[in-house]
């Protein structure tokens, strides 16, 4: 028997994602027409000896019951929501939640990071594991990144021969290695007593001297910092390098990114939810597209490629949307254009709008190369070119051209707006 | 003097050089033949004279245009009048052209009119040739009241409109009439004039006002310098407002229009458009479905595909206009310029032939 753990964070989190989490949790953000957590739901559910995931953040539990609920029922199995009572870190919530994790004395269980997007090869990381399950207490799924884009992560040195990590480093500041951390694991039991052994050293520093960082709280601790980097070179790590493709969602330009990527992925696994065929004839479509069946969207419209229309979303005749994302109930209005945005829900986009962003892809021509989060700003203090976003029950009038902004929600705007950050 | 003058009038309209501040447009065609409110700016002039019977029309041109005096032949056999060129060897600035054109303007003794080729009012050459007559003076200068006299050089004259002064650029404010560009002259008026590169305004126009002998003819209607994009836009506009009042019947009435709308009756129009105000479609232009233009001219054979947007645009002869694209900000696509589909033109001055497939967000000259 396996379990999954699903680490969210909390509310403090994400705050590159706004404005959109500020009125949906991050975790429940629809790509490619499912919230992002439910991505990695479904990878779970397809490891058959799977039998229970436990999504661990410190998220009012109300915010996520119902999705709980849903999902429970969608798939038939065993989902349940541990709320930490503070940000606990990512071995510090595992730790908290360990009798929840063991009982039942699953053989492994896996760790996902839940602002990672990927094609999850978790059947294959736990024959891997499996194989090595006399020495190794954790597998870590890997993947190569340029030189240059490597040290915003976590990277290790691998044995070529037995795949164990000799070295691990995270976020290192010079060049250690290209191939870095997923954030996808498999983690035997035992990794409990030695989670517990760097608890209980950390406890009574804690006592002796202050954690040194107030904030925090004394059962902190940080997977990555606290327990990988201590365990390379011991044999007790390995890693599965793989080429799937694989993306960190922070900023919400990686929204669209996912999107793309996901909606790709729904061509093999679930070509039911993309609207070829079954959506044809009610409008023109250019795949990959997704349109919840909820969706009224007139004949004369061009959707795609590469386009998520949400739940009850209105799109009148003559519209063109690409690239670009569209939350429940969402109205767009005759003869509009929808470029490399996302519209927020309840959002009403005027006729002959444009409404367009700059993505921010992976540069294509270098391989291995990962999404750019670049800052909001750049150094002369001018917002960098980056996809459109428009927060909850934003109004754009009639005629007016959006592009490269981001406008807060509930905002009702009166002008064209260029490079521009709406309060 | 007049022996073998049939008995019509004659009229100088300088037309001068290149007509560089209407590219990319003059570069497929002469400025006097790109069509305002889908008739050649020049015709909008000769039509109104030919009307006060002007016989006889001198273009004074500092370049040679066979293409122009090819057609330009055609229209005044139509109108039934005589077109003669004067070509300038070197550009001769506002004055020296009539002394050029002199052997002609002195054939007979009638006063004769001198228009800037770029100029479109309503032309009340009636009325200017009565109140020429009526003060029995050299000149006329019709004179126009704008807003910024700052910008011009003022008219100063007194309540029996004769001209005192001219002051260029005014600091404080002293008169908000300026010279709109059309005169009436009589002959005797070649005498005062060298034939050298020579400006009316500064050179002759001062000395006939010494001399008591210059009036100003104060223009009621609209006047616009069309000389440029910007101006040739709010030209448009004047020139459909005064049709809706004078001539409403010429105004396009189909179905998606809004306000002062003109449209060739050999263009066609799609469903569900949003055409005006203060736009004009002309001959053989296509516009598809869902089309919004505002405050904009689309030129002979243009095509407009569906779903687009334009505000504040010249569309140059057959151009190609792709679908979902937006144009704004005083853009100018020159003749047969193909913009694909979705992009986005910010005060573009595009070049003939040219093929956009990138937006232009920021205003620029695409070569």
């Amino acid at each position: 028997m396996l379990k999954a753990v699903i680490l969210i964070g909390g509310p403090l989190k994400g705050t590159r994602f706004r404005p959109l989490s500020l009125d949906i949790p991050k975790p429940l953000f629809p790509v490619a027409g499912l919230p992002v957590i439910r991505h990695h739901i479904e990878a779970c559910t397809a490891v058959n000896e799977l039998k229970e995931i436990l999504i661990i953040g410190y998220y009012p539990a109300s915010h996520l019951q119902q999705f709980v609920n849903d999902m429970q029922l969608q798939y038939n199995i065993v989902i349940k929501y541990l709320q930490e009572f503070t940000a606990l870190g990512t071995a510090g919530g595992l730790y908290h939640f360990r009798d929840q994790i063991r009982s039942g004395s699953p053989d492994a269980f896996f760790v996902l990071n839940g602002d990672v997007c990927a094609d999850f090869p978790l059947k294959e990381l736990y024959e891997f594991h499996r194989e090595r399950s006399a020495t190794a207490l954790v597998t870590v799924m890997s993947t190569e990144a340029t030189h240059q884009q490597s040290l915003n992560f976590g990277c290790m040195v691998i044995d070529k021969k037995t795949q164990e990590i000799t070295h691990y480093v995270e976020k290192p500041s010079s060049y250690v290695s290209t191939l870095i951390n997923c954030g996808i694991y498999v983690f035997s039991l035992k990794i409990f007593n030695t989670i517990g052994e760097t608890f209980n050293i950390k406890q009574e520093e804690y006592y002796k001297n202050g954690n040194g960082n107030a904030c925090k709280d004394a059962g902190y601790l940080q997977l990555e910092q606290d327990i990988l980097t201590s365990l390379a070179g011991t044999g007790k790590m390995c890693a599965l390098q793989t080429s799937n493709w694989w993306s960190q969602l922070k900023t919400a330009s990686s929204a669209i990114y996912a999107n793309r990527h996901y909606l790709e992925l729904c061509k093999e696994k679930h070509p039911e939810r993309l609207a070829i065929g079954k959506r044809a004839e009610l409008c023109t479509i250019i795949p990959d597209v997704h349109i919840d069946p909820t969706a009224d969207v007139h004949p004369t419209a061009v959707i795609g490629p590469n386009v998520s229309i949400g739940p009850g979303v209105q799109i009148g005749a003559g519209v063109r949307i690409r690239e670009s994302i569209v939350l429940d109930a969402a109205v767009i209005e005759e003869r509009s254009l929808i470029l490399h945005s996302i519209i927020g829900r309840h959002s009403r986009i005027g006729k002959w709008a444009r409404v367009e962003g700059t993505p921010c892809d992976p540069d294509p021509n270098k391989p291995f190369a990962k999404m750019e989060n670049p800052r909001l700003f750049n150094n002369d203090g001018r917002l960098n070119p980056s996809i459109t976003i428009l927060g909850c029950s934003v109004s754009v009038p009639s005629e007016t051209i959006l592009l490269n902004s981001i406008v807060l929600p509930n905002k009702e705007l009166s002008r064209s707006i260029k490079n521009e950050i709406i309060l | 003097m007049g022996q073998q003058d049939e008995g019509g009038m004659r009229a100088l309209i300088l037309v001068g050089g290149y007509g560089t501040r209407l590219r990319p447009l003059t570069l497929s065609r002469p400025k006097p033949l790109v069509e305002f409110a889908n008739k050649p700016i020049l015709l909008h002039q000769v039509e109104a004279l030919v009307k006060v019977g002007v016989t006889e029309v001198i273009l004074a041109v500092s370049y040679r245009a066979e293409q122009m005096e090819q057609e330009l032949a055609e229209e005044a056999k139509k109108l039934g009048v005589k077109m003669i060129f004067s070509h300038e060897v070197e550009p001769l600035g506002t004055a020296g052209p009539i002394a050029l054109a002199g052997e002609h303007l002195t054939k007979s003794d009638k006063p004769f009119f001198v228009l800037n080729s770029d100029i479109i009012c309503d032309f009340p050459f009636k009325k200017l040739i009565d109140f020429h007559k009526s003060h029995g003076k050299e000149g006329t200068i019709v004179v126009t009241k704008v807003e910024e006299p700052s910008k011009y050089g003022v008219v100063v004259y007194d309540d029996n409109k004769c001209i005192g002064s001219f002051v260029e650029k005014p600091q404080e404010f002293i008169s908000n009439k300026i010279n709109a560009g059309l005169y009436v002259l009589n002959p005797s008026v070649i005498k005062r004039i060298e034939l050298r590169p020579t400006s009316i305004e500064k050179e002759v126009f001062p000395n006939m006002a010494q001399d008591n002998e210059l009036f100003a003819f104060e223009l009621g209607g609209f006047w616009m310098d069309v000389g440029q994009p910007k101006d040739f836009l709010t030209g448009m506009c004047m020139y459909l407002k005064h049709l809706r009042t004078n001539e409403p019947d010429r105004l396009y009435n189909g179905p998606g229009v809004v306000g002062n709308v003109l449209v060739d009756p050999t263009a066609k129009i799609g469903k569900s458009c949003q055409i005006g105000p203060n736009v004009t479609i002309g001959p053989g232009v296509t516009i598809e479905d869902g089309v919004c233009i505002k405050r904009s001219t689309v030129l002979r054979g243009a095509t407009i595909r569906s779903n687009t947007w334009l505000e504040s645009c010249i569309i140059g002869w057959r151009c190609s206009v792709g679908q979902w694209v937006r144009m704004e900000g005083i853009t100018v696509l020159g003749e047969d310029v193909i913009v694909k589909d979705e992009t986005y033109i910010n005060g573009g001055q595009v070049l003939p032939h040219k093929n956009i497939g990138d937006s232009v967000r920021t205003p620029q000259i695409i070569m």
